[in-house]
């Protein structure tokens, strides 16, 4: 395997998961479920998860968002999937940012921090 | 000779790179560049002549307040105001609605209605709502049939006695609709409401005479016109101005104050309290100059030109998806697409990158994305240094913009 590279905004990561997301869809039985916009775009993503024995057991995302956006609740699917709760919520945009490999501007920084909003708001107790 | 033959030279921020690529700005809807002669305007007026306006006795103050008030006859003209008591200085668009919804606000009673459309700007859609809220009144708007016109017959059923403003746009910011603005303003008037312009992407574009449009109020902003930001301008009908009570107070908006209460200036300055944007009425003294020497009707003709071409260039892409009328329907100077597969943020991303700016997303236009069923769109808009080629190069852009992602 070719390591990532940096190409800009959209680097080799954003693509892929862009293109062919492993998170995106339904998640049935989900118990914690949270949606937001971003009030710069209109982007809104949903966070679905499904929490058993304090630990994030499977989860899923879907709605309406840019490839950066995608691929940020992409990379934070993978992140979170298996892991204590209390560990999900601790993860930042810096732990996402480190996956997407990409120059991401001020102006797009939203885009990957929304399913970050998204989680910690479906986490809330 | 070609418009922006003549004009590109003017602009010296079309010479910048971006990306590697040369600048092409197909951003103006959402503010306008600027010629050197509004730039010089402005830094020659700092240089030369800055002081407060209509209270210093002394020969700068005189001097900047006769640039200040020049610049409102300027306005006048440009816009064929029957009085300059007519032109009020506002912070820009948006400030210029709010501060007739402020006031008329205060006038509304429960039941009350306001008409706006689904073309709005959130500018001309939250004011109102906000008039309306503690007022118990209620915002109402004319939906859109065909390729983004305003439904007129619902327009008839929703106008009635109850309806005591209607506020719409003049061109849409998203669509480039052109509303019939006399007839609305015949019909509204006729039903006893009062009418409210945004001509926020009129005014740059077309040539006006606004006491002609039957309006009672017409707003719009200098950032899009050429002329710098944080200045536009407020026309109202002088009868509607003078039984229109100012809702914010200072300095320069009264003629004599006590401690309990106070008299209120004479028009147009009771409506502008505070120290004006001085400079920026000088720099759009400038923008107004270099648009009449162009020539509205040529600025117009050139600027439809170059929608029709988009329209059709844009239609031909495979993939590629238009918004708003035909390309042979009069039309604003902006045209809405969205490229299938792509979010429109991705494909403004991707533009960028080869150095071709257009916007993308909402346009603050959200009421009007749900009628289309989009969550956005991207847009490109023209100015009077927009050239066919640009277009060529945009639509070259789109054409493989898809593999790119």
């Amino acid at each position: 395997m070719t390591p990532a590279t940096r190409t800009g905004l959209y680097s080799d990561t954003i693509r892929e998961r862009w293109r062919q997301p492993r998170f995106r869809g339904e998640l049935p039985g989900a118990t914690a479920v949270a949606e937001d916009v971003n009030p710069l775009c209109g982007d809104r993503v949903r966070m679905m998860l499904r929490l058993r024995n304090g630990a994030v057991d499977a989860v899923r995302y879907a709605g309406d968002s840019c490839a950066i956006c995608s691929a940020s609740a992409d990379v934070l699917a993978e992140l979170i999937e298996g892991r204590p709760a209390a560990e999900a919520a601790r993860v930042t945009g810096e732990d996402v940012l480190a996956v997407l490999q990409a120059d991401i501007r001020p102006t797009r920084m939203r885009c990957v921090t929304l399913p970050l909003t998204v989680l910690h708001k479906a986490l809330q107790p | 000779m070609r418009l922006d033959a003549k004009t590109r030279g003017d602009f010296p921020i079309l010479d910048r790179i971006v990306n590697g690529h040369r600048l092409v700005y197909l951003d103006s809807a959402a503010s306008s560049q600027k010629p050197h002669t509004v730039i010089e305007a402005m830094s020659q007026y700092y240089a030369t002549t800055h002081a407060n306006v209509h209270r210093s006795i002394h020969t700068l103050g005189e001097e900047a307040t006769a640039l200040y008030e020049m610049a409102r006859d300027r306005v006048q003209r440009f816009i064929g105001a029957a009085s300059r008591e007519e032109v009020v200085f506002t912070r820009g668009t948006t400030d210029g609605i709010n501060l007739v919804a402020d006031a008329l606000g205060r006038t509304l009673r429960p039941g009350d209605e306001i008409l706006i459309t689904d073309l709005e700007h959130h500018s001309n859609i939250i004011p109102w709502q906000m008039a309306a809220r503690d007022r118990g009144a209620t915002v109402r708007s004319i939906p859109l049939v065909g390729d983004g016109f305003l439904d007129l017959d619902a327009f008839e059923r929703l106008l009635g006695p109850r309806t005591r403003v209607v506020a719409f746009t003049h061109v849409s910011n998203v669509l480039g609709t052109v509303t019939p603005v006399a007839d609305l303003c015949t019909r509204a008037r006729a039903a006893g409401a009062i009418t409210v312009v945004d001509g926020a992407q009129a005014a740059p574009h077309l040539p006006l005479d606004i006491p002609l449009l039957g309006c009672d109020f017409y707003v719009f902003s200098s950032h899009k016109m050429l002329g710098p930001t944080g200045i536009g301008v407020l026309w109202g009908r002088l009868d509607a101005l003078q039984v229109l009570e100012p809702t914010r107070g200072g300095g320069e908006m009264i003629k004599e104050v006590w401690i309990d209460r106070a008299r209120w200036n004479d028009l147009p300055w009771r409506f502008e309290p505070g120290t004006p944007p001085i400079a920026e009425a000088v720099g759009l003294m400038a923008a107004i100059e270099y648009l009449e020497k162009l020539g509205m009707e040529r600025v117009a003709e050139h600027e439809r030109a170059l929608a029709r071409q988009t329209v059709e260039v844009l239609q031909a892409i495979p993939g590629v998806r238009v918004y708003g009328p035909r390309a042979s329907v009069d039309r604003g100077a902006v045209v809405a697409f969205s490229v299938e597969g792509l979010h429109p943020h991705d494909v403004a991303a991707l533009l960028d990158q080869e150095g071709i700016a257009v916007r993308a997303g909402h346009h603050c236009a959200q009421p009007l994305m749900r009628s289309l069923g989009v969550v956005g769109t991207a847009r490109a808009s023209f100015s009077v240094y927009s050239s066919s080629e640009e277009v060529s190069l945009l639509a070259h852009a789109l054409a493989s913009l898809r593999t790119r992602l």
